[in-house]
């Protein structure tokens, strides 16, 4: 008798051709453009750079802008498991490596970088009035990366548009991550940086999640800033403290996670077609726990020391206070955030970051799980156990184990994308604001 | 030696062992040939269109087994020994058993078309079907599936995921005639000719023909028609799968025939899910109920009965739902094939025919029968409770935003539905509107 489970892993020898001509151009686009964009590293050069980023931006918009056609509106995930980018193929390893060492080239050495950044300047410049050089010639990455995260948004934010075009949820969600990254993430901050003296201040990034943001230095450069400034403060304080718990009371953390945050932006669009990939298994979910949590027990004792150190005169920390906090930035926000959390999104799927590492996540999931009215409801008995829920849940959260119980699902690491109520094929999933007495709605 | 061995890993099989396990501690065996372990039946479409892997679709991690000392055997009973409580298999040495349970599943039907039995033509059924689909359509350019239900038109949408051209017979003047009204079952024949289905309607299968290598490579319609293909598939339905107990002293019809509390002739030997037949009082033949929901429910009630609560089964109020391509489809209620005498009927559809919505209402004083829903999501548990509290068709239209399960920010068409049934209504009604946040 042969071992099935072994056997069943079905790969159609000849994949069913859905590339029409535009698309292949454009796949050919990116192609040659990425291949550009590696040399202008090496080569410096702002010529190949430019060709490079235009043809991989024009080359997936046509690409995208054809999936149109790809019949009547509806969920299509055919084919998503027989692929090598999206199931950890050799392309996706391909795509990790790539992306990862985007990241540490961005974090680590930026020079490399110079061509790009020469080409985007007169944007910045236009836009923040300040140039990516300082007065003493040191080069400034982060506009560049800034220019760079909001256009993917944008690109393939249109791919989820199309992609999820029968879903009028999906649709205005992503919307809105588009527009928050293009609007409050990038125009706003370097406009408002312009007319004020270069005060640099992202609202839609909330500390936690921008550790440094209630750190002693930032708040004290905040209060000498001019009204603006103090009123930047109270927003920092207001939109953690006050803003934060009413939303999440009502819509849960979804609010946050998947309609405004640039990394759930991110996570979104870019990071779509990898969210299959996530761990779903019980032993993910208690690391998730272990992990999230302890990283908000750091960034909170991180803020907590720092200001003991200020108002102790910097005598507890002494040398260490600066120590400290770029201490986190390295480990947490740079290597956790950036490098793992995007780099590796084709292996791991597209929210490693949003599960394993954001405190903001981790406050917002203990008020979902305790104080909201934010629920996914299951519709009585219909749930057929297939999976799809938990397969396409970006969170890891396997749905499918409360679903198939008739047991609605509250749980702290959900976003609330709403994808397991998209991709259901028996209508069961609701993501649902309700009373908060009995939310699983769960008879024993 | 084991206390409580059940027959077959499927949705009834496993829940019932699971709830025997939620309430006892009994020794539990589970055996199947099919797979290793649990997984999902109707997720099987979605392994061949890429949408999940194997792993997908089994709802349990493999430890879970273990862990609730659920033994699992891989092997194949031969043959049922009542008299001594036994079970002869295949690669094992025999097992004693205490008390049994039967959850053998179905088979699909073969009416004895000519070439039936040539290469490339199959039903969907198990896991070993779904390789063998794989293999069967590695070269089809065309294929031809027979019987418009719910297996057919799945078999449509995962073969034209491969590229091939699908050809959809179907015996009746509309797509699954037999369970749905003229209305509905046209609209569902316009979206499967949207997906580039060639449906014919009204024809039958004559005969399958093959090449010399015993091959398929056509069928012939009773009209004569020949339609070239190298793959058919045969949906026409299942039939329980009742080769174990033929020789034994178990009592079968058309399935394992069983009471309301699911037991057999042979004391402690039990059948639930799709192999059962249920025979009430005294009569002839028995129903029998080859759905997901009604497998998983019978062994919910047998497995009270394992642990020392005999419990009637007891189907409750009828519900079924269903997705074809892009269309959901829930009923709740009953909602006859053809119209009956005894009732009236409110339907309304979207021009755009991708949305409509039956109910069904007696004539006398209005209380709803059933519903029928394509492409807008209702609440079961709501229309649970309005049947079980003999609402009216005026009730239920007047109250429908609060059974409404669409997410959020969907385009609802409730209102559109009370402005149809006012234009006949004897007394107008108006739709309760929907609270503010849920809340105001």
């Amino acid at each position: 008798m042969r071992h099935l489970d072994l056997s069943l892993q079905l790969i159609p020898e000849r994949a069913h051709a859905t590339l029409d001509g535009l698309q292949k151009l454009g796949l050919g686009g990116v192609s040659i453009g990425l291949l550009l964009l590696v040399v202008s590293v090496m080569s410096g050069s702002t010529v190949q750079a430019g060709t490079g980023f235009g043809l991989v931006v024009f080359g997936a918009l046509a690409y995208i802008v054809q999936t149109r056609n790809d019949g009547p509106p509806g969920i299509k995930n055919n084919f998503i498991m027989f692929s090598s980018i999206m199931s950890r193929g050799y392309l996706a390893w391909m795509a990790a490596v790539f992306m990862t060492g985007f990241y540490i080239i961005l974090y680590f050495y930026p020079q490399h970088l110079k061509p790009l950044v020469v080409l985007v300047n007169p944007l910045q410049v236009w836009l923040s009035g300040s140039s990516a050089w300082d007065a003493n010639g040191n080069m400034s990455q982060w506009f560049l990366y800034g220019f760079i995260y909001t256009v993917t948004i944008l690109v393939m934010g249109v791919r989820a548009l199309i992609k999820y075009r029968h879903s009028r949820y999906q649709i205005l969600r992503t919307l809105s991550v588009m527009f928050f990254q293009l609007a409050f993430a990038f125009t706003i901050p370097n406009v408002l940086a312009k007319f004020n003296n270069g005060l640099y201040f992202e609202w839609a990034n909330i500390w936690p999640l921008r550790y440094y943001e209630l750190f002693p230095y930032s708040v004290e450069g905040l209060i000498s800033s001019g009204g603006l400034g103090k009123f930047m403060l109270f927003w920092a304080v207001f939109s953690i403290l006050i803003l934060t718990p009413v939303l999440t009371y009502f819509f849960g953390k979804r609010w946050y996670c998947s309609w405004v945050c640039g990394c759930g932006g991110l996570a979104e669009t870019l990071g779509d077609p990898f969210r299959q990939n996530s761990d779903k298994s019980l032993r993910a979910w208690k690391v998730e726990r272990w992990m999230i949590h302890s990283v908000l027990v750091l960034v909170v004792v991180t803020t907590g020391l720092m200001w003991a150190n200020h108002l102790y005169g910097g005598e507890i920390l002494g040398t260490w206070s600066g120590r400290f906090s770029s201490g986190y930035g390295f480990l947490i926000h740079s290597i956790f955030a950036g490098v793992i959390g995007t780099g590796f999104y084709p292996v791991m799927g597209s929210r490693v970051w949003c599960r394993f590492g954001c405190p903001m996540a981790a406050v917002l999931g203990i008020l979902q799980r305790f104080f909201s009215r934010f629920r996914i409801t299951t519709n009585g008995g219909q749930c057929i156990s297939c999976g799809n829920c938990s397969t396409y849940c970006e969170m890891g959260i396997d749905v499918r184990w409360y679903a198939q119980r008739g047991e609605n699902i509250v749980r702290a690491s959900c976003v609330g994308c709403g994808m397991c109520s998209a991709v259901c094929p028996r209508g069961v999933l609701n993501l649902e604001n309700g009373p908060m007495n009995n939310r699983t709605g769960f008879q024993v | 030696m084991a206390d409580l061995v059940i027959i077959g890993n499927g949705v009834a099989g496993t829940t019932v062992a699971r709830h025997v396990r939620k309430h006892s501690d009994r020794d539990i065996t589970i055996i199947s040939s099919e797979s290793r372990h649990f997984y999902s039946r109707p997720a099987l479409m979605y392994l061949y269109m890429g949408h999940m892997k194997y792993d997908n679709i089994k709802p349990y991690e493999d430890w879970f087994w273990e862990k609730n000392r659920l033994d699992l055997m891989f092997d194949y009973v031969r043959h049922i020994d009542t008299d001594n409580k036994k079970l002869t298999l295949a690669n094992t040495a025999d097992l004693h058993y205490n008390q049994l349970v039967l959850a053998t599943g179905s088979k699909s039907n073969y009416f004895g078309w000519p070439g039936q039995n040539l290469q490339g033509v199959q039903g969907l059924y198990s896991l070993q079907d779904l390789e063998l689909m794989e293999d069967n359509t590695r070269e089809a350019r065309e294929a031809v599936v027979i019987g418009g239900g719910l297996i057919g038109i799945e078999m449509a949408e995962m073969l034209l995921t491969r590229g091939i051209k699908v050809t959809f017979l179907v015996r009746e003047d509309r797509y699954w005639g037999n369970v749905l009204r003229r209305e509905e079952g046209e609209l569902i024949g316009r979206h499967v000719a949207e997906h580039h289905v060639d449906l014919r309607l009204a024809t039958e299968l004559d005969a399958i023909l093959g090449d010399d290598g015993g091959r398929v490579r056509a069928i012939r319609t009773k009209s004569g028609e020949e339609i070239p293909c190298q793959f058919v598939g045969l949906t026409a339905g299942v039939h329980p799968n009742i080769d174990l107990v033929r020789d034994s002293s178990i009592q079968h019809g058309r399935g394992i025939r069983v009471n309301t509390h699911l037991e057999t002739n042979v004391p402690d030997v039990f059948a639930c899910g799709d192999c059962a037949e249920i025979i009430e009082g005294d009569a002839e033949r028995g129903r029998i109920e080859p759905l997901w929901y009604t497998g998983k429910m019978q062994a919910e009630a047998l497995a009270q009965t394992l642990v020392g609560k005999r419990t009637e089964y007891d189907r409750g109020i009828w519900f079924n739902s269903a997705k074809f391509f892009d269309i959901e489809y829930h009923t709740y209620g009953f909602v006859a094939a053809e119209p009956r005498d005894c009732e009236e009927t409110f339907y309304w559809e979207h021009p755009d025919g991708k949305q409509c919505m039956r109910l069904v209402y007696h004539r006398d004083d209005g209380r709803l029968i059933g519903m029928n829903s394509f492409g807008i999501r209702y609440r079961h548990r709501v229309f649970e409770r309005w049947l079980a509290e003999n609402r009216t068709v005026a009730y239920v239209l007047t109250h429908l935003n609060e059974a409404n399960f669409d997410p959020e920010f969907f385009k609802r068409f409730e209102r559109e539905m009370v402005a149809a049934y006012n234009q006949t209504a004897k007394t107008p009604i108006q739709l309760k509107r929907r609270k503010v946040l849920g809340i105001f």
